[in-house]
């Protein structure tokens, strides 16, 4: 459960994707998993739609294919969890590969697989052409509050500090002899992840004594701005409108 | 005849400071020190001296219990504490502390865009004070991508954007390579602000420090020329202080800065 | 695990959404009256903590490991509000930077994963040293309940979510079964790391742990020789308990707006239910939906009133349940700060 997959996604380069205002990029790709989600799963051929929406995407921001579909492995557990659906769901039986499945259960299995995939990659199209400074900016920009902007932000370059402090107590508990190899260690674990609290939280005081000495009185000072054009708007809603048609097709027919 | 220009303020001047912490221990005991404007002198003192303690009134974080502090003539007040904030430039020990930004960019233009600068004269004073350590092509890198002295010369930066009257370095040349350490070092020199240095290094303090006083046991104990504090060794056996391996204080010539 | 897209339906996504906004919307608030000015970088460097312990390996046995989701660590570590803000960040995050979890999930996961877990912990906390002997021992005990239970109580709020809006259709008993059973062990695993974690961190600085406030010995004075107790510092006035009761409120209007919600919409054949609807003598109707692949499918038909009130009254039971153990535990609380007076403040910095 929750063990954090820490590996950044961004990718630098120079196209029209890349060049977008991170505002928009985050708006358009959460449109579009919206309406992904929205559409109803007998509508298969949608899904295709929507997978080539993402590939002419992937192709305009240069994003190299093998990269965006190895990336798509994070969702590995749900993958296994959708392959066990047709034989759990109880319904109207039928056989695959000489497997007694049930229809719901590959229609629910579908679902999930479809959207979860889409949305993954949609995500993984957002964070690899948009740069960390850029989406947190992005964020503020689309209202969410300063203040968890802000936290995020110091989450963020700070998450790497940490990290390296326990990896190199780990390398001090194992340079002594220590090998964590059963419940029975956890105290020393725990001990170790009580002192990286500490350690922590007394950064976060001397953080905070570094902003005053140089001028924080309690909201952060504006450094920078990020506008978008009406142009720039145009060019990213292309991707939520067209899969909007899609998904309102779907539901008629 | 031009009348006499109005003599520039003293960069620092305290006053028979005593402080002692919430828990009673009492750390400084009636600190008396000036420096003058363009001075750049050293503070030397064994651990535990109350060294830190005493930057930190500097700028107003902690509160003097008796005596006073003044920059270039301002009182360190509640009243005045954003324009002390300015003048004074602290530059604490570990600059991950001071590197909180997620690019070196916004790091530097923390100081001034909270002092309230904006847009083409944010970004000018920016790529200044990166100009003046050197910097500039790691304007827009994540903090952790850069060396430790690479940092630590942000970290000079961050506080040179403010366009401090002092510049206050807390161990400014420790965890740093030898390269690294002469880098800073030119910078320093080439800089045209007040330097007052917190440092265990001697040889460094010898090298950029004209003057050097010792902080021992809460008060000031010593205040002399660099070259001279250096060469009284009952002096610095009594304050905990030795020179490195092989270090002769006597045989370098300064150009006392 | 980060629930991904297309798991739970646009609608209760949408709903989960703006609840899990309201949560960090008042988690903001309290953790801005907590900390004042030092919220960004405290709040900032606590979540970065909690990234990088997520990350820790707990060896279990033979190659398999176990990690902290860390909500009730959170909460007893600093408080429910920045608890609840520093692991609502660490999910945002997650999903937005490492396509962690489904963007239309963040709702559904920040509240699962965040809020339930964090709220659950802390009320559970604090109701126990409320009993409890106010000594370091109980702390440790108060934080092995209150992470043992917040596990499963995630896994019986995301049984919920996904009862209100699943896009499957594995009957809810089975869910309920699988999702609690699994996660209680895990919760086991939690609540030893959670516990033996907030020992360790007591034992060094109990000034630390927002949990631990008010059991640092009374100050001694020495007078003509003798030792006596230092008089209890004056109690604050009222805010603090004012601020209890907002979160109380939001916390009951948001659960009894989903109760009703989960009343109109709710699916007409879960099986755990119906189980509990015919044992009570209430008639079940057998459902076969026309318009199945509507998203409006998985709220059931609405002439049929029967399974609808059964429907409806298990969600106001199952909401109800939480209420009651999380009230009861605030009203210990308040209690208690009423009789009590101020706890002591945070040790000022020291350098």
């Amino acid at each position: 459960m929750g063990a954090g997959h820490a590996h950044k996604l961004y990718r630098h380069g120079h196209s029209p994707v890349h060049d977008l205002p991170p505002h928009c990029k985050l708006a358009a790709v959460f449109c579009f998993v919206v309406v992904v989600v929205s559409t109803p799963r007998e509508a298969v051929w949608a899904f295709g739609l929507y997978a080539l929406l993402i590939a002419g995407v992937t192709a305009l921001a240069r994003i190299p294919a093998g990269f965006l579909l190895g990336r798509l492995l994070i969702e590995v557990p749900f993958v296994a969890f959708a392959l066990l659906m047709p034989f759990v769901v109880p319904g109207e039986q039928t056989h695959v590969l000489g497997l007694s499945v049930s229809v719901p259960g590959l229609w629910g299995a579908w679902n999930v697989l479809a959207k979860g995939t889409l949305g993954v990659a949609a995500s993984v199209l957002l964070a690899s052409t948009t740069e960390l400074r850029e989406l947190l900016l992005g964020l503020q920009r689309l209202k969410l509050p300063p203040l968890l902007v802000q936290i995020a932000s110091f989450m963020i370059r700070y998450g790497d500090v940490i990290t390296d402090e326990m990896r190199r107590m780990s390398i001090a508990r194992r340079s002594r002899g220590f090998e964590a190899s059963g419940i029975r260690h956890w105290g020393v674990l725990a001990k170790s992840a009580g002192a990286l609290f500490i350690r922590s939280y007394e950064r976060g005081e001397r953080v905070h004594l570094a902003m005053v000495s140089r001028g924080y009185r309690g909201s952060m000072p504006v450094i920078d701005e990020v506008t978008a054009s009406r142009t720039q708007w145009a060019y990213a809603s292309a991707l939520p409108l067209l899969a909007l048609a899609v998904c309102l097709v779907g539901w008629t027919l | 005849m031009s009348p006499d220009p109005a003599p520039v303020p003293p960069s620092l001047e305290v006053s028979g400071l005593a402080y002692a912490y919430p828990d009673g221990h009492q750390a400084l005991f009636g600190v008396d020190l000036t420096v003058e404007r363009g001075e750049r002198v050293a503070l030397l003192g064994p651990n535990g001296a109350g060294k830190t303690t005493l930057v930190l009134h500097l700028n107003g974080i902690l509160e003097a219990g008796a005596g006073s502090v003044r920059v270039a003539g301002l009182p360190v007040d509640k009243r005045n504490m954003a324009e002390i904030r300015r003048r004074v430039g602290i530059v604490f020990q570990d600059p991950d502390d001071q590197l909180f930004m997620p690019t070196v960019r916004e790091d530097v233009a923390f100081g001034p865009a909270a002092g309230g600068l904006r847009g083409a004269e944010l970004e000018e004073r920016v790529m200044e004070a990166l100009g003046q350590v050197g910097m500039e092509e790691y304007a827009g890198r994540p903090p952790h991508h850069l060396s430790f002295g690479q940092r630590r010369r942000v970290a000079v930066a961050t506080v040179l954007a403010m366009r401090p009257d002092i510049l206050v370095l807390d161990e400014p040349s420790s965890n740093l390579d030898p390269a690294s350490r002469r880098e800073l070092a030119d910078i320093l020199r080439s800089l045209d602000v007040t330097v007052l240095m917190v440092t265990h290094d001697l040889p460094y303090a010898l090298e950029l420090c004209g003057r050097a006083v010792i902080l021992s046991d809460g008060v000031i104990a010593a205040d002399d020329r660099t070259q001279d504090l250096l060469c009284d060794e009952p002096l610095m056996r009594a304050h905990r202080l030795e020179l490195p391996f092989g270090f002769d204080p006597r045989s370098v010539t300064v150009n006392s800065g | 695990m980060h629930v991904p897209d297309g798991f739970i339906n646009a609608p209760v996504s949408a709903v989960a959404g703006v609840v899990a906004a309201g949560a960090v919307a008042v988690s903001l608030k309290g953790a801005r009256r907590e900390l004042d000015e030092r919220t960004a970088p405290l709040a900032g460097l606590v979540a970065a903590f909690i990234f990088a312990v997520q990350m820790l390996n707990f060896p279990v046995a033979a190659g398999t490991s176990g990690h902290l989701l860390g909500g009730a660590l959170a909460a007893i570590l600093v408080g429910p509000y920045t608890g609840v803000l520093c692991i609502s960040v660490v999910l945002l995050m997650q999903g937005i930077l490492f396509a962690d979890g489904g963007l239309t999930a963040l709702g559904v996961n920040v509240l699962d994963m965040g809020v339930v877990t964090t709220v659950v912990a802390y009320a559970l906390f604090r109701g126990l040293l409320g009993v409890l002997p106010r000594t370091r021992r109980s702390v440790t005990a108060a934080s092995f309940v209150a992470a043992l239970v917040s596990v499963p109580a995630a896994a019986c709020a995301f049984t919920l979510i996904y009862w209100l809006g699943g896009t499957t259709d594995i009957a809810i008993g089975k869910v309920f079964t699988a999702m609690v059973g699994v996660h209680v062990l895990i919760g086991i695993g939690e609540a030893l790391i959670t516990a033996l974690t907030v020992g360790a961190v007591v034992a060094v600085r109990p000034d630390l742990v927002h949990g631990a406030r008010g059991l640092a010995a009374p100050l001694k004075l020495r007078v003509d020789g003798e030792l006596v107790d230092a008089p209890a510092p004056t109690p604050e006035p009222a805010p603090a308990h004012r601020s209890t009761r907002g979160l109380w409120a939001t916390g009951l209007v948001t659960a009894l707006v989903l109760a009703g919600f989960v009343s109109f919409y709710a699916s007409a054949d879960p099986d755990g239910l119906e189980k509990v609807a015919s044992d009570q003598g209430i008639d079940k109707e057998a459902k076969d939906h026309a318009a199945k692949d509507s998203p409006l499918a998985d709220y059931g038909v609405k002439d049929v009133s029967d399974t609808r009130l059964s429907g409806g009254l298990a969600g106001v039971i199952g909401v109800g349940a939480t209420l009651v153990a999380g009230s009861g535990a605030f009203y210990v609380v308040s209690r208690r700060r009423r009789t009590q007076g101020e706890e002591p403040s945070r040790t000022e910095e020291r350098v």
